[in-house]
């Protein structure tokens, strides 16, 4: 752990993994969502933020994400209000997911365009968290660096494309990660850069034949 | 490269300012420069004070337990009839304040964790006020106790589900205790067993948060850790060292969370979440 794991983050208590990780569980699905609030919102709580959930303000501090607040925004305790002035509806269950972390939640967005997403994170401590699933396929990313999230066609090549246009671009790869759901089917490349991986070129992995989907998001560096 | 035992930061601080030292490793650890590392770490000092003066006497908890402790240790503290005098009452006034910030969901800055978050601004804010410190002083203890919290979260835990509150407020008390010691002078090798001290006293403390809030007995013992971070500090800088090196006390320290039964882990199935009263809060929240 770095100096700023161990001081900080600046937040709204009472928990570093159930409200801040919680709260940032809730900005990575917005973000990977991609069309800022959502207009539907399905919550699955798992573990212990189904059992201690709701006196750590888990509940609030998903939803207060998914409105785009982060950790420190005093408006967290009052975020279902905000939901419903925002026209964002949202719906708790609570469902233990077998296998995961105990401080796990599922969500399952629309947008307004009607684009989906599904995800499951966990809260790890300290506010960190980790991606855990994405629309069905294994995955694990913290958003800790620029997460660059490229779904494909499970064929030869993909990697090669991907990485001369972030060579082009001059974006150093600090990890590579690929998962399918089996040979030939859908996969997903999870790359961490060191650098933010502009529109532009963001355009040009789009336009690749075979690349079904990009996602890009940049850091969320808290003082 | 991160500052990875006591034994290293002893070191450090031979050839330099504790501080100097810490910013470097920070630099290397997290490829900034040392202007941004200060900036970041000012930043969250400003955030504890604006913490400290967001304190609302009438804010309440979602359970109820917790809320307006931290106003009544203010006034009986500058009451004059304190049994510990009234700046070691100012301090657990400090201590009780920020707990109750952060179980009633304000903004407060963890340190380790948002449960411990009392500690360090109670042994910090008190005294910065008393000695007329500067802030930027207060930003140079603030490296020191982060570097303290480092060495503990890599050779044992910060976590209360991992290590119980030996983690947590021990950790935060270390915090403490390393970083008062700096600001009054003491070398780095005080620094260290101010550090390692304050562990000791805490050894063994489990995590056993009633209906698993963070809330009793978290907050209250967030004064008990900044009592034993000044202790631990006057200690050390009265010359006084661990017997046991500092950096075994941490080794101990693994030892015994490793040990300790799960129900005093987070769980709030043993100590005082296991008692009657905190069966009946617990029911109480599992029915909202």
């Amino acid at each position: 752990m770095n100096l700023f794991d161990i001081l900080g983050p600046v937040m709204v208590g009472p928990s570093s993994s159930h409200t801040a990780g919680a709260v940032r569980i809730g900005r990575m699905a917005r973000r990977l969502l991609g069309e800022g609030t959502p207009r539907m919102a399905r919550i699955i709580l798992s573990g212990s933020f189904a059992a201690t959930g709701q006196g750590h303000g888990t509940d609030r501090a998903l939803i207060a994400g998914l409105l785009g607040m982060q950790p420190d925004d005093g408006r967290i305790p009052e975020s279902f209000s905000a939901a419903n002035e925002a026209g964002m509806a949202y719906t708790f269950s609570r469902v233990n997911l077998p296998g995961e972390h105990p401080n796990t939640a599922k969500i399952e967005l629309t947008g307004k365009s009607g684009r989906a997403l599904s995800m499951i994170a966990s809260s790890l401590g300290g506010g960190r968290i980790m991606v855990v699933e994405m629309n069905g396929l294994r995955v694990s990313f913290s958003g800790d660096l620029p997460t660059l999230i490229v779904l494909n066609r499970d064929q030869p090549g993909h990697v090669r494309d991907v990485s001369d246009i972030l060579a082009r671009a001059g974006v150093n790869i600090a990890t590579l990660h690929l998962y399918r759901d089996y040979p030939g089917g859908s996969a997903v490349m999870i790359i961490e850069t060191d650098k933010i991986v502009s529109s532009e070129h963001l355009d040009q992995l789009r336009s690749i034949r075979g690349i079904t989907g990009v996602t890009f998001v940049g850091t969320e560096k808290e003082g | 490269m991160a500052i990875e035992s006591l034994a290293a930061l002893e070191a450090a601080g031979r050839n330099e300012d504790l501080f100097d030292a810490i910013v470097k490793s920070d630099c290397v650890d997290r490829g900034v420069t040392p202007g941004a590392s200060i900036s970041q770490m000012t930043v969250l000092y400003n955030a504890i004070r604006s913490a400290k003066e967001n304190y609302d006497p009438g804010q309440r908890s979602r359970s109820g337990m917790v809320g307006g402790d931290g106003a009544k240790m203010r006034s009986y503290a500058a009451s004059g009839k304190t049994i510990c005098g009234e700046y070691i009452g100012s301090v657990l006034a400090q201590a009780i304040e920020m707990g109750e910030s952060n179980a009633c969901m304000k903004c407060i800055v963890a340190a380790p964790t948002a449960g411990s978050c009392g500690v360090l601004p109670a042994v910090l804010l008190p005294y910065q006020e008393r000695e007329k410190l500067d802030d930027a002083a207060m930003v140079r203890a603030m490296y020191v106790a982060g570097a303290v919290g480092q060495v503990i979260a890599k050779k044992a835990s910060i976590a209360g589900a991992a290590g119980g509150c030996q983690a947590e407020i021990g950790t935060a008390s270390a915090m403490g205790a390393a970083a008062l010691c700096y600001l009054a002078g003491g070398s780095a090798q005080a620094v260290c067993h101010a550090a390692a001290m304050a562990i000791k006293s805490l050894l063994g403390l489990v995590c056993d948060p009633v209906a698993g809030l963070v809330e009793v007995p978290c907050v209250k013992r967030n004064a008990a850790g900044a009592m034993i971070a000044m202790s631990s500090a006057d200690l050390a800088l009265a010359g006084i060292r661990s017997a046991v090196p500092p950096d075994e006390v941490i080794d101990a320290m693994r030892e015994v969370g490793d040990k300790m039964d799960i129900s005093l882990r987070e769980t709030g199935l043993g100590g005082v979440a296991a008692t009657a009263f905190g069966q009946a809060i617990s029911e109480k929240m599992s029915g909202l």
